[in-house]
This record gives C-alpha cells, structure tokens and sequence, in this order.
C-alpha cells in the first residue's frame, strides 16, 4: 500500500512539530525517517498511524483520505520506541492478542492462532521463548517480539519508531541487517524512524532527512550522502570538513594558498563556504602539481580500516582527514611532520552573501 | 572505610533510638490491646465478642464497607483514567481536590451531612415527609464513610497508571482492538495490583472510621453502632476487657491489612525488575 | 467541550471519565462541604465571630493547633531517623519494622485511643513512670500530643523513606573525596536534598493531627478550657443541637488550617523549585 502525506502541519503549543510536511511512500518501500530530536520525524510516524492529530493536512492510504479512519481500521502495524509489549501476558499472547481482539466472526480459531503465532516465531528466531513474559527477555528479543505482534494482524504498512534506538550496538547492527532480509521477501511497504546515519544510509531504499519540522531532503542513501541539497543534509550524514575561502578561477583562495578544487567553475570570484569530507583530501610529503596547504599533523589513530588523521593547516584550520592503511605506510606519518594537503573532490559548497 | 556510613557507635545509637521510638509507639500499644482483651481470660474474651451487640455492629462495619469501597473503587479507576492519561486543563486543580477529604476533620466531614440531611438540615422536612432517614441511620454512616475514604483508592492508582504511560493502550488499538477491549484486556490487569492495594487500605480505613461515623450514627445499639463505636461505648461503660475484646478484631484487621499491604508490594517489586 | 481544554487523544473514554470523576466529586465532596459554608453565611459575621472568639473556642484552637504542631515536630525528628535507620542499617527484624511503620493508618483511631489512654494513665504500664517523674501522662495534653504523634508517625517516614532510598550514593562518595566529613556531608549534601520530602511528611502529619479525633478523645480528658480539642467542641454543639455554633466553628478550623497548609505548600515549593528534577 502506499502512503502520501499532504502539507501536514502539526502544532504544539508555540513549537511547530511539523511544518508544511509533504511525502509520498512508494507501495513496497523501505523509507526511513532520519533527522535530530525534535526535528518531527516521530510525529509524523504516528500521525500516519493515526496515533495523533494533525493540525491541518491530508493523509493518504493509497489514495483515499484517512482522516475518518480509526486505528484499529487503518491496518498499520506499529512497532513502539520501548516496545510497548503487553507487560502482564506471556510472549504468546502478546503475539495474540491482535488475532484475538477482532470481531468474532472473522475471529480465527484457536488452532489458527496457534499455528499463526508459532509460524511468527519461527520467523522471528525465538521459538523457545513462548512462554515467558516480557521481563525476562533482553532488548533485542523484546523488539522482535514487539515486530511479530505487529505482523501478525497482517498489516498494510509497517511503522517502526526507533526500533534499534534502545539495543546495544551488536545487537542493533544483527537486527537491521535482518529488518532488511525481512523487507526484501515481505515487501511490506514500511516506514522508519531513526536518528542513526548510519542505519538509515545502510537499510533504507530511501532516506527523508527532517529537520526542524521539514523535509531537508528525500533520496536514495547514495543521493542523499554525495548529493546533499544543504549544509545540514550533508552534516547529518557523516563527518565534514569545512573552510571559509574565495571560489576564482577553479580555485579556492583561503589565506594565501589557492587549492585547486575538481570540477569547479565559476564566472565571477565569490566568498564560499566548501564542505569536504574527511576522505575527500589527498596528502603528500611535498608540494604536488597543483597548489596544495602546508599542515603539521597534531594526531594519529591507525587502529580501524581507515587511518585518522588530525592535521593543522598553516591557514589555521583543524582538518580531520581519512586515509587507507596503504596511504598511511607510504607516507610514513609521524606525529609533527608537516605534509601537504590537496582535494581530490568537494562534498558541498555553498555561496556566503558578503557585505556590501 | 566506606564512606556511606556513619561510625558503628552512631550506628548503634541510631538503631537503638529508632527501635526506642518505634517500640514505644507502635509495639507496646499493640501488646497492650491483646493484654487487656485477654486480661479476664477466654471465656469473657469470646462471650464479648458473641455478644448480638457486638455482632450487630460487625455487620454494620462489613455492610459500610462493602458499599463504600466498591463506590471509591469505581471513582478511583475513573478518576485516574481521567488524570493519568490525558493532558487537560485543571488537572492540578482537580488532584487537590481529589485530597481535600484527607485534610478535613471527620467530625466536620460528619457535620455537613448533618447539615444537609439532619432534622434541621436543608433537606430534613424533605425527608421527614417522606419518611427517609439518613442521618441516625445506615445511610448516613455510609455516606461519611465515602467521604472519609473517598481519595483513597485513586491516590495509589494515579500513580501507577502515570508511570506506565499509554503506549501499552496504543499498541491495542493499533493492533485493531476497540477502547472497551483496550482498557478491560490492558489497562486493568496492568493496574491489578495496585486496584487491589488501593481497596484493601480504603477498606481499613472505611472499617475503622469512627470521628465522621461518630457524628451520624447516633449510637443506637444493634442499630447505628459500628465496631469502632460499640469499642467506645463499652471503654466509657468501664467494661474495659469487652471494650479490648471488640478492639482486638479490629487490630487484626488492621495487621491483615498490613500483611496484604506487604505482600502486594513485593509482588509489584518483583514485577518491575527486570 | 471547549477546544484546547483536553489535549486530543486516541485513547477512549475521557468524557466518560471526567464527567463521572467530576460528578462524583461534586456530589460526596464538594456540595456537602459547600453546605457548610452556606450555613454559616446564614449565622452573620458578629454571630460567627462571637462563637470563634469565645474564650472556649479559642483554647480549643490554640490546644488542636498547638499539640498538632508539637507532635509534627517529633515525628520530624524521629520520623527521619526512622526512615534513615530503614533504608541504610540493616538490623534483625528490619523488614517487620518497615510493615508495621504503617500500623498507625491502618488501625482504627479508636482503638489506638482507649490503648494509648490505658498506657499513660496514672496506672498505666507508662503512666505510672510519668507519675513518679511528676508529668501527667494522659488526659493532658502531654497525652493528646502522644496520640497525635502516634497517628502521624507514617506520613512523615513514608515521604522521607523513598527520597532516601532514590539518593545518588555518588553524590555522597564525590562530597567525601572532595574531602568532607560524614557530618558535613549528611548536613550540606543530603538534608538539603531530603527537605522538602520531610516537609511534605511534616505538613501532611500536621494537617492530620489538627482534625484527629478517635484517638485523641480518650486520652485527652476534654476538659473546657484545658483539654477540650477543637473537633470535640464541635460535636459537643452538634450534641446540644447548636449547628450554628458548630458550624462556625468548624469553618474557623478549616480557615486556619487551609491557610497553613497553603503557606507549607508554598514553602515547600520555594525549597524543592532549585532542586530541580533529578
């Protein structure tokens, strides 16, 4: 099923939750919803749901207007931050509950229940723990559990708030490597929730980067890391560099060096503010071809597939740069020694208005 | 050394004035009712508490009770539905109302229902008319009962039903459950506990009243009398080994409660770790 | 109902809630209590404040007001050490002491009266000690500030107990390795943090001792003048059929005592307002 939000807005108090939200989610989808605290993300999630009320706004059930359908109509599954597992029934019947609350007439029958629930299990890996209530279970089972009860009232769209948010790192990164093996034979149209660039970049078909209660951007995981439409897309989605400089001739001035930066042209010299991330920089012992930035490096840490480096330019800037283990050992860095930095791409460079 | 201690002779100090305090206070009387119940042996113990009088006011006490704590049990789930787990205006305002009846003397909690349905009351002729009798009769001893008791039982379940949130609730009616379903399938048997707490400290409480009941009942023997009153007429008649005798059910009832009171904590305990 | 009162919500039944809530309130609590208010407009002002002002009236206010305070003042201090002693000592029969902190509420007043009174009468097990000390153990109001310290000993352990159950035991290590002692650190560290909690116990105990009756009739003597407690005058007016001067006075009481506990909630506001949420 797809979903379209239109022009949401969402109010609390003074605060704009939501401000003028437009979205569509595409039948089969994987999209996550990725932003800060605050930036409306989980609002919007449980307005789809029908959990809260939209100030003004239409939201869409493959193209019929949700407004007058209830909860328990709108066939969401909805799997909560903290998992919101019935507290006082076994793992069982929480899997139940929703076969057993409907109306009696399309009411399975006990059997059917049992053969549902078990076969949930089975899906989810934790046939063994039937029995046992919420409490005694670890986080990572609790959230499995929490998506099984959510499947197994067979759901039109799946909404997950959070879902890896409260799991120890090990288990988060076995978890949404299997949400997305789920995904893949399900095809359930699905909608996430999380603040993890990371989780987002790795699971999603598509990422709604939100912040402050809009949408900064909607894209593949691909477009949204190399194409970012804004500074905070692109500082949301990984560790950046960034310099204050003057954009001429293919060239950026800052101080007194003119970097050369790859694929750039502009018609007239500009103030500029470029963004480049830390494995965009290319470093060398001496002065290359081009123009490069004289720097001394302040720190090192090799431990992990890329070698961090601290470096200090000449110019004043701190840069955090990224290189391969192999770079590392033939430029045998050391801590002190000055070596030369040059760009090979810019990430994002924006136009600063300079005072007339 | 540890630095959250104090040294062993302030220890011991401290144990030994706590202990001291608490001996005096709250031991020493409960050996005391026991004492002088039993002071003219079992025969008179158990002919005082065979006495119909005695009887008479047992019932009247359980009949107060069983009508007075079912009705603060239904406010109390109602009126912590309401506080818990909605956001509206005058929330505050109506929590301390909920606790006005706790800061007023039972004496007066038994005066305005003389004043509104005494003889002279703004209802008296009304009844007299009608041959209706309130005050003086069951139906004024179980109306200042309410009142005595009457936050008791939402004051323990406000919390609880705060502290658990509403995402339970949600997740049933996303999972297509109707309210009904809802609040009787999730939110009651996750308040189980403390619906059962609330009504066992109301019930002590609405079994042992005696300023506000003292004011409407009028003292008729085998009548208006409730235990606690009949405890006092025998104390004032001298007849202090009958006055403990009936005193001393009602101290059981009391250390029932206490029991009850503990073991229910424990459970809740035990259900929140982990 | 008015939009913007209630927060919107997808969880049922809160106009069925409230309005019973409400309706319920109203009904037990609020038109009885108005009743007496009502009443008293009826008397007029020089009426009501000749009652108020009586000689006898006023000994009655200044006893019940007096022995409630006296008796919430030694709960504060034994109370906490009672609460102290629970949560950080531990001590044979410890979990029995903490069940039977309770006693006082869930024992009938009356009976915790006629017990206390047999104790500290001149005969009794305390008394008779009292008497040799030359202090008059009951039917004084040396007896009704026992009664009243009796009834009021929960309240102040059971707002006490959990504050110092919740209490940070880093914040007790970082004030020791600071380099204060354990004097200085329980009076700088932990008696600011536990103030407003003892005040709480404190005002709650007050407001109990000063309409206590049940256990404080027997013990007192109810002398006029002496030891006549303020909710006993009012039912010997009820008994004498003098509801005007009933309720005047009882509305007096409640005067005083809603003035009170407001200016302890205010109080109380004032010190917990910097503590903040931990």
């Amino acid at each position: 099923m797809s979903i379209e939000v239109r022009n949401i807005h969402k109010n609390f108090g003074q605060f704009k939750a939501l401000n003028n939200v437009s979205l569509k989610v595409e039948n089969g989808e994987l999209l996550a919803l990725l932003g800060p605290s605050g930036s409306g993300k989980t609002s919007l999630l449980r307005i789809v749901a029908g959990l809260d009320f939209h100030d003004a706004g239409q939201v869409l059930f493959s193209g019929q207007d949700a407004r007058d359908q209830k909860v328990k109509d709108r066939g969401v599954g909805f799997v909560f931050q903290h998992y919101a597992l019935f507290r006082h029934m076994t793992v069982f019947e929480n899997i139940a509950f929703g076969l057993r609350v409907q109306p009696r007439p399309v009411r399975p029958s006990e059997q059917k229940i049992r053969e549902k629930v078990t076969e949930l299990l089975k899906l989810i890996q934790l046939e063994w723990v039937v029995d046992r209530y919420p409490w005694q279970l670890s986080g990572g089972q609790r959230q499995r559990i929490a998506l099984a009860r959510a499947l197994a009232v067979k759901p039109r769209v799946l909404l997950l708030d959070e879902p890896f948010g409260s799991l120890d790192a090990q288990v988060r990164k076995e978890l949404r490597l299997w949400l997305r093996r789920f995904h893949d034979e399900s095809h359930i149209t699905t909608l996430f929730v999380t603040h993890d660039q990371e989780e987002a970049l790795e699971v999603a078909d598509r990422i709604v980067v939100m912040n402050q209660g809009r949408i900064e951007q909607v894209g593949t995981p691909e477009d949204v890391y190399h194409n970012p439409v804004n500074a905070f897309v692109l500082n949301f989605l990984g560790n950046v560099n960034f310099f204050h400089c003057r954009l001429a001739e293919g060239k950026a001035i800052i101080g007194d060096t003119a970097l050369e930066v790859p694929g750039l042209s502009v018609d007239q010299p500009k103030a500029a503010k470029l963004y480049v991330r830390p494995n965009q920089f290319r470093l060398s012992r001496g002065p290359g071809k081009g123009t490069s930035l004289k720097a001394v490096v302040e720190f090192i840490n090799p431990a992990g597939t890329l070698v961090k480096v601290n470096l200090k330019a000449d110019t004043g800037e701190r840069l955090h740069v990224e290189i391969t283990q192999e770079e590392y050992r033939q430029l045998k860095l050391v801590k002190a020694m000055a070596v030369f930095v040059s760009l090979k791409d810019v990430s994002y460079s924006e136009y600063v208005q300079t005072a007339a | 050394m540890n630095t959250r201690t104090e040294p062993v002779v302030i220890r011991r100090l401290f144990i030994g004035i706590a202990l001291g305090f608490f001996g005096l206070f709250i031991v020493l009387p409960l050996i005391c009712v026991f004492y002088h119940a039993f002071s003219k042996g079992w025969v008179v113990y158990l002919q005082a508490l065979a006495h119909p009088d005695a009887l008479a006011a047992m019932r009247l006490t359980v009949i107060t009770a069983l009508v007075a704590v079912p009705l603060n049990l239904v406010f109390g789930v109602a009126a912590s539905w309401a506080i818990a787990k909605f956001d509206f205006k005058g929330r505050d305002l109506l929590l301390s109302l909920i606790d006005l009846p706790l800061s007023v003397s039972p004496v007066i909690a038994g005066l305005i229902f003389v004043l509104i349905f005494g003889a002279q009351g703004a209802l008296g002729p009304w009844l007299r008319a009608h041959n209706i009798h309130v005050i003086f009769a069951l139906p004024g001893i179980i109306l200042a009962t309410i009142f005595v008791t009457f936050p008791m039982v939402a004051r323990e379940l406000i919390p609880v039903m705060r502290s658990q949130g509403n995402e339970e609730e949600e997740a049933a009616l996303t999972l297509g459950a109707s309210g009904w379903k809802t609040f009787w399938m999730v939110s009651v048997p996750n308040i189980r506990w403390g619906i059962l707490y609330g009504i066992i400290l109301c019930n002590a409480r609405a079994m042992g009243e005696f300023g506000a009941v003292s004011v409407v009942s009028g003292h008729i023997r085998g009548l208006t009398n409730t235990l606690p009153l009949h405890v006092e007429i025998l104390y004032n008649e001298y007849q202090s080994a009958a006055a403990f005798a009936a005193a001393s059910i009602l101290v059981l009832l009391a250390i029932v409660t206490l029991v009850a009171k503990t073991v229910i904590e424990a459970v809740i305990r035990r259900g929140h770790t982990a | 109902m008015k939009p913007g009162f209630v927060k919107k919500s997808i969880l049922p039944g809160f106009s069925l809630s409230l309005g019973f809530t409400i309706f319920y309130l109203s009904l037990i609590v609020l038109i009885p209590l108005a009743m007496l208010f009502i009443k008293s407009s009826s008397l007029g002002m020089a009426q009501f404040w000749s009652v108020i002002t009586a000689d006898r009236t006023l000994a009655a206010y200044r006893l019940s007001f007096g022995t409630a305070f006296a008796s919430a003042c030694v709960n504060a201090v034994f109370g906490s050490i009672v609460a102290w002693v629970l949560v950080r000592y531990s001590f044979p029969g410890k979990r029995i002491v903490d069940a039977l902190v309770d006693f006082p509420l869930a024992l009938p007043t009356a009976v915790a009266g006629i017990t206390l009174t047999e104790l500290y009468a001149p005969t009794g097990w305390i008394g008779q000690f009292l008497n040799v000390l030359g202090i008059k153990g009951a039917f004084s109001p040396f007896g009704i500030t026992v009664a009243l310290t009796f009834i009021g000993l929960p309240f102040v352990v059971r707002t006490v107990q959990p504050v110092l159950e919740d209490l940070d035991p880093q914040i007790e290590e970082a004030a020791a390795s600071l380099g204060a002692d354990r004097w200085q650190t329980v009076r700088l560290v932990i008696l600011p943090v536990i103030f407003p909690a003892l005040l709480t116990g404190v005002t709650l105990a007050f407001a109990r001792a000063i309409g206590e009756y049940g256990s404080v009739i027997f013990i007192a003597g109810n002398m006029p003048l002496k030891t006549e407690i303020a909710p006993l005058l009012i039912m010997t007016k009820l008994e004498q059929y003098d509801y005007a001067g009933a309720t005047a006075i009882a509305i007096g009481m409640l005067l005083i005592s809603f003035v009170l506990l407001a200016a302890a909630n205010y109080f109380q506001w004032l010190t917990s307002k910097n503590l903040g949420k931990v």
